[in-house]
């Protein structure tokens, strides 16, 4: 991007929380079964069904509100009306103008503060897969709609307009989903949609410009893409401007393969979802006692254990900037909590977070993250596995790894018979069309 | 004095084995089959069902246990109650074929009570109408002139009880829907107050004006009937939670002490021989010991307009779900969207058509304002006027519709003269109060009049001991001429 020109970025990220069942019914909120298996009358809309909230789901957004700093209050649904096959009901349950969570903040580990506007609760859609060559609705030879997502709990985090650059984007999303985490409210795995993320991008020449016409980019499926679409969005953006064009407000969609963001629909063709307060609920008034009660169970948020790392740090020497780092990749990795069991055991700050988050781990932290390494072989005890899997979340990487048992390399079973064959290689479906 | 009370004599010589289940729902499946032909009451007769269930009530009583208080009773079902494994049509071509895999709360309650679900009754379609013609199935003819209509859009219900083929049936009362065909057809009909019986498996209309309610020959069956469906339901968010009415048990006790205020508003526009019939009421009821005066609620004569924005409104959003995507009709066409439009264009009749048009206009962006949150306003507004009315009343008087039954046509071209015929219904809607329609003897064309006894909230027991009273008082009026069954 040029450097005259300003980014500004707010973030839409849709979070499924990680229930038992769903929002307003009893079957189960489960990611890869049978399509049309965990559905019932409610989450099919079914004529006479009425849908009642999970408290549980209510818990989970509260936490969410309490980790982002907001403001709890007592909220009503609404009715987003609006046609598309995937929707059961032909509308979507979510809150509109009285949302649980209202004006947070998330603070990153650079030490900006990004404003989180609402945190409100709604139901997800089912899931349609449309036959034929485009693979879009329009032209499709026929459509298959499975409805096991739909009425699945989700926390719509909207940020303020507040980012001014791809990587604080970035960073934005990568510290949102570890607080998602440790709030116990979402697993964050991106790569199965329980974490969306849509960005709303416009550009100025000057910090004191008003805001630039915006563009909202869907499909957003990992960190990375978060980055590079919204680079390629104000590239875009600034071309046009500065060949004397305007920008259009519209809806676009990041094509992942092929690095650029194209138009799905603009303004004009934009839906009147006609909102009005959905009838068959009575609003939610949470009390402070539950609040607080909810409040009570949640461990504390990635910001408040790297500080209290380098709390522990600073009782020595204080930290090194390779040590703060050493600190980010530990909570990373969730293996803070042996370094401050080391401490009180009486092992030394700087070597418990050395042997712990040392190089071993950073090199995974790199190799992990990488977009171009494919898979990763970890061996190296059950906390570096399980780490492997955590930062390979957002990208899909496949990883093969010890799961904390003792592998015995000279058996046929382990070192060479299927399940490592199974393991060790990556295998990709290659559809070849026959017939009709 | 005690209110005759037909099911409670049929329950118990079933309960004691004086009767038979199968012998009595054999004799109303009799009376069906040789007078609905002509009536049109119901849409599904489920003759084999019902002789199963009655046969499995008269097991229970053999064996030495009690199948409950409908023990071997009879009833019908307005076609938007779910019925697992039995078509539930609201009378609508769009549910064609459909077959819900759960039974409404209310159904599964009377089962427990030990009743015979014997069918499923025609209505307007999706509940939208005052006079039953809006089915896509025919309309059905009031018992007491096969030339009238029986009103709506419980108008199957409301026959089918007047007709002697059910001693019971469960109506649905969005704008008037159990009260108004109970009052044309001469029967009983109770709205009860929003939130007091399950609208779970209830097919939506208006979702926070629709609710389910009983239709009997007797004050005394309607309240019998209320006591078995009413109470808390888990699966209806709107469903208060507190203990479940009990109403029968309070019926006779009188209405010495209670104020009873004669609505001027809902007397403004009904015919004089309605209205000669409301203040015959009136004086029984003092007679009787309440004391009786006029009231005035000026709000409630905004009621039809904010309804008509509201209730639409509401529609439009319930009824979309009929996109021929999952269930019901569906009309091919070249691609999805196409194919709803198809399915919808065919599927529903013009006044349903009708109602989603003025809903989706009303809720859209720019008019929303103008339309549908003034008539929340004016709702808010109602429920204030009755509010200030029941400081001084118990129970507010006034007929049921302004007309005895009109013929069957008359008001079919005019969407607006027939939307009239719910105006003095449409406010207990709007204000979720309990109404009771009690029929009042013949108007002037010997059809028969209803009055209609209206309360505050969760006041259901008062207004069965008003309407106990009224109904004793009530002049005889002619058995309907399309009868077959044996009314008690």
């Amino acid at each position: 991007m040029k450097p005259e020109w300003e980014v500004v970025v707010g973030l839409e990220v849709h979070c499924e929380l990680k229930t038992v069942t769903k929002l307003f019914c009893g079957c189960p909120n489960a990611f890869g079964d049978q399509p049309n298996t965990n559905v019932c009358p409610v989450c099919l809309g079914l004529p006479g069904s009425l849908p009642v909230i999970n408290q549980r789901a209510v818990e989970l957004a509260m936490a969410i509100g309490t980790a982002l700093h907001c403001e709890i209050r007592p909220s009503t649904f609404h009715r987003k009306n609006y046609f598309y096959p995937d929707q059961a009901k032909d509308y979507q349950i979510s809150q509109y103008d009285e949302p649980i969570n209202v004006a947070g903040h998330l603070d990153l580990p650079d030490g900006s503060r990004v404003g989180i506007e609402r945190a409100h609760m709604e139901e997800d859609t089912g899931k349609t897969t449309h036959a034929g060559a485009s693979g879009r609705i329009h032209g499709a030879d026929y459509s298959l709609v499975d409805y096991n997502r739909s009425g699945v709990p989700l926390v719509e985090i909207v940020s303020a307009p507040d980012m001014r650059s791809s990587a604080q984007a970035r960073a934005y999303t990568t510290e949102l989903r570890a607080v998602l985490v440790a709030s116990g409210a979402s697993d964050g795995k991106m790569e199965e949609g329980s974490m969306r993320v849509d960005a709303n991008v416009s550009v100025r020449r000057s910090a004191d410009d008003p805001f630039g016409t915006r563009c909202e980019i869907k499909n957003l499926n990992s960190v990375r893409s978060v980055g590079r679409a919204i680079d390629f969005e104000a590239d875009r953006q600034i071309a046009l401007l500065e060949a004397g064009d305007r920008v259009v407000q519209q809806t676009r969609h990041w094509d992942e393969d092929a690095g650029r963001t194209v138009t799905l629909r603009s303004k004009e063709d934009a839906y009147d979802y006609r909102y009005f307060l959905e009838p068959d609920l009575v609003p939610l008034v949470p009390d402070a006692e539950w609040i607080q009660a909810v409040a009570d169970t949640m461990d504390p948020m990635p910001a408040a254990r790297r500080a209290r790392l380098v709390e522990l740090l600073d009782e020595g020497a204080g930290a090194s900037e390779a040590q703060v780092d050493q600190v980010a990749t530990c909570v990373d990795l969730d293996l803070d909590r042996l370094v401050v069991a080391a401490v009180a055991a009486g092992v030394g700050s700087a070597l418990a977070l050395a042997r712990t988050a040392g190089r071993s781990a950073e090199l995974l932290k790199v190799l992990a993250e990488h977009d171009d390494v494919d898979a990763i072989w970890s061996f190296a005890g059950e906390a570096s596995s399980t780490a492997a899997k955590l930062l390979s979340v957002g990208n899909l990487k496949q990883v093969f790894s010890d799961e904390g048992r003792a592998i015995d390399w000279f058996s046929i079973a382990q070192g060479e018979g299927r399940w490592f064959l199974h393991h060790a290689t990556q295998v990709k479906n290659i559809w070849v069309p026959y017939g009709e | 004095m005690s209110a005759p009370r037909p099911s409670v004599l049929l329950a118990g010589a079933v309960r004691s084995g004086a009767r038979s289940a199968v012998d009595v729902v054999q004799e109303h499946l009799a009376a069906i089959d040789a007078g609905d032909d002509r009536v049109h009451a119901f849409n599904l007769v489920m003759a084999d069902q019902a002789r199963t269930r009655a046969a499995e009530v008269d097991r229970i009583v053999a064996g030495g246990d009690d199948p409950g208080p409908l023990a071997g009773v009879p009833v019908a079902l307005k076609d938007n109650l779910c019925t697992r494994g039995v078509p539930t049509t609201c009378s609508s071509r769009i549910l064609d074929g459909w077959r819900p895999p759960y039974d409404a709360t209310v159904v599964t309650r009377l089962e427990r009570a030990g009743a015979v679900v014997v069918g499923k009754t025609n209505m307007d379609e999706f509940a939208m109408g005052s006079s039953t013609e809006t089915s896509a199935f025919g309309p059905t003819r009031n018992p007491h002139d096969p030339g009238r209509v029986p009103g709506g859009s419980s108008g199957g219900s409301a026959a089918a009880v007047a007709a002697g083929f059910v001693p019971l049936a469960l109506g649905s009362d969005t704008g008037g829907s159990i009260r108004q065909p109970a009052a044309l057809c001469g029967v009983v009909g109770m709205k009860p107050t929003y939130g007091t019986v399950s609208r779970y498996g209830l097919v939506a209309f208006a979702s926070s004006l629709d609710q389910v309610g009983p239709i009997a020959t007797t004050v005394a069956d309607a309240a019998l009937l209320f006591d078995v469906i009413g109470g808390h339901d888990p699966c209806d968010s709107t469903s208060l939670n507190r203990p479940t009415p009990r109403v029968l048990s309070v019926l006779d006790d009188g209405v010495a002490g209670l104020t009873v205020g004669v609505l001027t508003e809902l007397l403004d526009g009904a015919d004089p021989d309605v209205a000669a019939r409301v203040h015959q009421a009136a004086e029984a009821l003092s007679a009787a010991g309440a004391r009786v005066e006029e009231a005035s609620v000026p709000e409630v004569t905004l009621g039809l307009s904010a309804y008509y924005l509201i209730a639409p409104g509401e529609a439009s959003s319930n009824l979309a779900r009929y996109d021929g995507v999952r269930y019901g009709l569906r009309v091919e066409a070249e691609d999805t969207v196409a194919m709803n439009t198809a399915t919808r264009s065919a599927g529903f009749g013009p006044e349903v058509k009708r109602r989603i048009m003025l809903g989706t206009y009303v809720l859209s962006a720019g008019y929303m304002d103008a339309y549908y949150n003034q008539a929340l306003r004016v709702r808010t507004r109602i429920i204030q006027g009755f509010d200030k009315a029941y400081r001084r009343c118990d129970v507010l008087l006034g007929p049921t519709a302004p007309t005895t039954a009109f013929p069957l046509g008359a008001k079919t071209g005019d969407p607006l003269t027939m939307y009239l015929s719910d105006v003095c219904t449409i406010p207990s809607n709007l204000a979720g109060h309990p109404a009771i329609s009690v029929p009042f003897g013949p108007g002037d064309d010997g059809l028969p009049v209803g009055v209609q006894l209206l309360g505050p909230a969760l006041t259901e027991g008062t207004l069965v001991r008003a309407a106990a009273v009224v109904e004793a008082a009530a002049p005889i009026l002619d058995p309907p001429a399309l009868a077959t069954g044996a009314r008690s």
